[in-house]
């Protein structure tokens, strides 16, 4: 499922590693040049909008997506703490993208997610969330039906108006692996880009994740009895209902599922 | 009234004491005399009627509840205080996303976070509730919600984010409201959320976690880090953000608004998709069909799986048998599951296992040992042979689905 007239264009971030905070490939976004790579395959853009430090070692982050077999990446530079999404909203409005992709948030930084819904207003474009396939993309009407990730395993699918923006969940292919060799030979394009400062981000504290309180399991009785018996109790004190024989068995189990609403 | 009862000492000591001047109004029931008859008291029996005198009536229809009911099992509700705003200060507007049309936990939660910014500091706002589509919780008071705006047509049944969207922005500039707080959760508030903040132009705190003085603490990069910044208008407030409301009830005043007029939607739903079951990651599926040591026809098993359109889980032994490949055991060693209905199959119940389903809504257990453990845990228990049970379920799941299909085509 190849189209060679399709503009598509994928937005990557340098990804943080959740424990040893190295940078990395940020997992969604390799999954969004994948689900690129799937539908445009050669043709797939890339743009990542940041900081480039002169030192190569830095740049492995960024230059493993060049390594899932892209020839170059475009790069905007920009100070790391500064607002991406005018940057990238300038420089898109010349390229008219037919399909934008980019992770759901970011893995470093606010992470809000904001971003796609952003660029989405500024460009004047639909925008789907969370998908995790592009089903097809029909030039002629201006339509794409794309595959929403929903909650315990479940796909919505949809039909939405071209160009637009989606954000590539987890639930998304996996993405290929990263070959050390191309990610080294690729280009990387720079281009300077205005800055324009987050000021309103410069008075944030920024901390290390504390632990969450667990919330304890409050007990508002008004006797002592009642406390008594709450502290005591087995959890598991249900009482569940007890049936024999096949035909009531049967039954009883289809009766909960039709509750359920499972059958 | 408490449904508890407390002995009265005294009056036990006059029921003791044939002798005491009120002996007789204490003693009910039968009293045998010391040759053993049933003595009647008659002194006890009647009531006293309207003019004075002793009316006895021996029809029973009239309950003479004269000093018998002493134990009234009053099993009353506990009738919460109820908190008016009759003229709300402000606003506080609280979309909720009402999965399968009730209230979630997260949704409590961030009502209970609505209220305590409404009354904070002494003021005395209101929390407005937005409801889309179908609303089957009448708990709506109790989880603190004081004005409700339930939009309910037939559109909101589908996936309609951007009507949403601007029907959301219509009654924020009606209401005029001090803060907009929204479940970040991936049914649906959270994508509202953001697109609310694209139109409002406001930057909403995602990943909101704590309420502090004038400041909030989110999550950011991806949970690994807290940001503190001052409080926004427009909030996406995570689970247990704050305590959901449980001491005080709440007006729940429906004020009608109509769907706003919106027709340049980009996104049309075209319904879920039929997902294979077994595809599905046994950690957040939502029925599974789990098999044990009890099951000896296993292909009768996973027929069942199918024909239930059930994932398929196993336990320890049914795995280490060779049964079933290992990333389908259920358990602390293997898969902790989320599921709404878990069947267990000839699985006794192994506390390992127990552990591994704990946060299963519902548990069905087929068993033929009927003091096993997982008899104890399940809220249905079918106690017999798992081979015979499952056949019969079969059918009947196949009649139902006939059934259904030939209603169908009758009324088309």
């Amino acid at each position: 499922m190849s189209h060679d007239n399709l503009s598509v264009i994928s937005l990557v971030s340098i990804g943080e590693h959740p424990t040893s905070r190295r940078p990395r490939r940020a997992e969604q976004d390799a999954r969004a040049i994948e689900l690129g790579i799937k539908l445009a395959g050669e043709n797939l853009q890339t743009l990542h909008a940041g900081e480039l430090s002169d030192d190569a070692s830095q740049q492995t982050a960024l230059r493993s997506y060049l390594g899932m077999g892209l020839a170059e990446m475009s790069l905007l530079e920009m100070p790391a703490q500064a607002d991406a999404v005018l940057v990238i909203a300038e420089h898109l409005k010349q390229k008219t993208p037919d399909v934008i992709l980019t992770g759901v948030r970011a893995e470093s930084g606010e992470s809000s997610g904001m971003l796609p819904y952003l660029l989405a207003e500024h460009l004047g474009m639909a925008m789907v969330t969370s998908i995790a396939d592009i089903l097809t993309v029909d030039e002629v009407n201006q339509q794409a039906e794309v595959l929403q990730a929903l909650p315990r395993g479940q796909r919505r699918k949809l039909t939405v108006d071209l160009p637009f923006v989606a954000s590539v969940d987890m639930a998304a292919a996996m993405p290929r692996q990263s070959a050390f060799g191309p990610a080294m030979r690729g280009q990387l394009e720079t281009a300077m880009a205005g800055s324009f400062t987050d000021e309103e981000a410069s008075d944030w504290q920024t901390t290390d994740a504390k632990k969450r309180p667990k919330r304890l399991k409050i007990i508002k009785a008004k006797t002592a009895a009642d406390r008594f018996k709450a502290a005591t109790a087995k959890a598991s004190g249900g009482g569940g209902k007890v049936v024999h024989g096949v035909e009531e068995s049967a039954q009883a189990i289809i009766d909960l599922l039709v509750e359920e609403g499972l059958v | 009234m408490s449904e508890l009862f407390r002995r009265d000492p005294r009056a036990q000591w006059i029921a003791r004491n044939r002798l005491h001047p009120l002996h007789q109004t204490l003693v009910i029931g039968p009293v045998f005399g010391p040759s053993g008859l049933l003595r009647k008291n008659l002194h006890s029996i009647g009531f006293i009627g309207p003019n004075g005198l002793k009316r006895i009536d021996r029809s029973g229809a009239s309950n003479d509840s004269g000093q018998g009911s002493r134990r009234a099992a009053a099993a009353s509700d506990v009738i919460l205080p109820l908190h008016q705003v009759l003229e709300p200060a402000f606003y506080i507007v609280v979309v909720l996303d009402l999965v399968s049309g009730r209230l979630n936990g997260h949704d409590k939660d961030t009502l209970g976070l609505a209220q305590q910014l409404a009354n904070r500091n002494g003021g005395a706002g209101a929390v407005v509730a937005i409801a889309f589509g179908e609303l089957k919780d009448d708990s709506l008071d109790k989880a603190g919600v004081d004005r409700l705006i339930h939009l309910n047509d037939e559109q909101y049944y589908h996936y309609n984010p951007e009507q949403r969207c601007n029907d959301l922005q219509v009654i924020v500039d009606d209401l005029q409201p001090q803060h907009i707080l929204l479940p970040d959760s991936i049914n649906g508030g959270g994508d509202i959320g953001r697109r609310l903040a694209t139109k409002l132009k406001q930057r909403p705190a995602c990943g909101v976690w704590k309420l502090n003085d004038d400041t909030v603490t989110c999550r950011g990069s991806a949970g690994k880090s807290d940001i503190t910044r001052p409080l926004s208008k427009l909030l996406l407030v995570m689970e247990e953000c704050s305590e959901p409301i449980s001491e005080t009830r709440h007006e729940n005043i429906v004020i009608s608004q109509d769907a706003s007029q919106f027709s340049e939607g980009k996104l049309i739903d075209q319904g879920n998709i039929s997902v294979d079951p077994n595809a599905i990651p046994l950690a957040e599926a939502g029925f599974i069909l789990s098999g044990g040591n009890g099951i000896n026809d296993w292909p009768q098993f996973h027929h069942t799986a199918n024909v239930l359109g059930a994932t398929e889980g196993a336990s320890r032994v049914a795995v280490d048998d060779g049964n079933m490949p290992r990333e389908r055991q259920v358990g602390a060693t293997g898969t902790w599951v989320t599921a709404q209905v878990y069947i267990a199959v000839g699985i006794s119940g192994a506390i390992q296992h127990m552990q591994g389903i704990g946060q299963c809504e519902k548990v069905v257990a087929i068993n033929t040992d009927e003091g096993c453990d997982m008899v104890k845990r399940a809220d249905l228990s079918a106690i017999g042979d798992s081979t015979e049970i499952l056949t019969r379920l079969v059918e009947l799941v196949e009649q139902r689905k006939q059934t259904i299909n030939g209603g169908a085509t009758n009324e088309s």
